[in-house]
């Protein structure tokens, strides 16, 4: 047992000028929005003119940060963050990440009718089944 | 907590026969409505000129609204408030995107530190510091800094549900 250890800090997502998050509260949630501005330790400027965000004043705390950044100058107007958010393909990067496919699924999976709960039970029923077939060869 | 506006008050003694145009006295003043605002504008002006509510009028009072409600300002605050012991003066900084916002946090940050409530507090002047070289306070330089980033390194999940199949994860 060797006595140094190595310490190295965490990968956190950072609060910074150009971070994408994700609204959890209010009118505009489960929206993307980027950080605009830092006010305090506790709260940003956000804005998400693709998105449909109004620009706020907003509570770190009903706020998601995601893995996504972009370049974006301290306090942007609206219309510079719109340009810069397609420069660098916010929106596509996000809908092609696993996490936004799953919010897709899970509000896809809510608005189901009682008939297609039906069928999604069956489908999964058949996969089930082919899955442990292929096993039970294995 | 109570949601604050800006009131211009506008207020004079009431006209006389040797004093038909009595002297106009203008205030901005921070209150959760009007009838405080107005309230308040008697309060702060019997200290200042010999006009009492009984011998004046109020000739009008409105909301001053943000010119710019999304930029983040800094802002000076000069307070004088009563302590148990005291009167003191005080001079504070605050960060927001409005006036209204600012002497907002200060009546919460006054009640939180000093046990001041808003009847012992008199808000003297509210500035916006233009000049980034202007800011005093370290808690409000510290977020002027270039490049500024910090993560979010403990957070609690709230889940909705009672019960929990594991423990929540405070990485963030």
């Amino acid at each position: 047992m060797s006595t140094d250890s190595s310490v190295k800090a965490s990968n956190w997502r950072l609060v910074e000028v150009g971070r994408v998050v994700l609204v959890k509260k209010g009118p505009s949630s489960g929206k993307l929005a980027a950080i605009v501005e830092i006010i305090d330790n506790k709260r940003v400027l956000i804005d998400g003119p693709e998105t449909g965000v109004p620009r706020q004043a907003f509570s770190l705390g009903h706020v998601v940060l995601t893995p996504l950044t972009f370049d974006l100058p301290r306090g942007s107007r609206t219309s510079t963050v719109s340009k810069k958010w397609i420069a660098s393909n916010v929106t596509e990067k996000w809908t092609s990440s696993s996490w936004a496919k799953k919010i897709a699924q899970l509000e896809r999976r809510s608005a189901l009718t009682d008939f297609e709960r039906f069928q999604v039970m069956v489908l999964r029923k058949q996969k089930r089944y082919a899955v442990k077939k292929a096993i039970a060869k294995a | 907590m109570l949601a604050f506006k800006e009131y211009q008050v506008i207020g004079r003694r009431l006209p006389t026969e040797s004093v038909p145009e009595p002297k106009l006295f203008r205030m901005r003043v921070f209150a959760p409505n009007e009838v405080v605002a107005k309230s308040r504008y008697w309060y702060f002006l019997q200290k200042l000129h010999k006009v009492k509510r009984s011998s004046g009028e109020i000739v009008s009072v409105n909301v001053i609204s943000e010119a710019h409600p999304t930029k983040v300002k800094n802002f000076g605050v000069w307070v004088r408030y009563d302590s148990r012991s005291g009167t003191h003066n005080m001079y504070k900084e605050i960060r927001d995107v409005t006036r209204v916002g600012a002497v907002e946090s200060l009546y919460q940050d006054m009640a939180a530190r000093h046990r001041a409530r808003f009847r012992s507090i008199h808000i003297l002047k509210v500035v916006e510091l233009e000049k980034t070289a202007d800011v005093k306070r370290p808690y409000i330089k510290q977020f002027l800094t270039k490049d500024l980033k910090f993560p979010l390194p403990h957070r609690i999940q709230k889940s909705s549900s009672i019960f929990a199949y594991k423990r929540p994860s405070t990485f963030y």
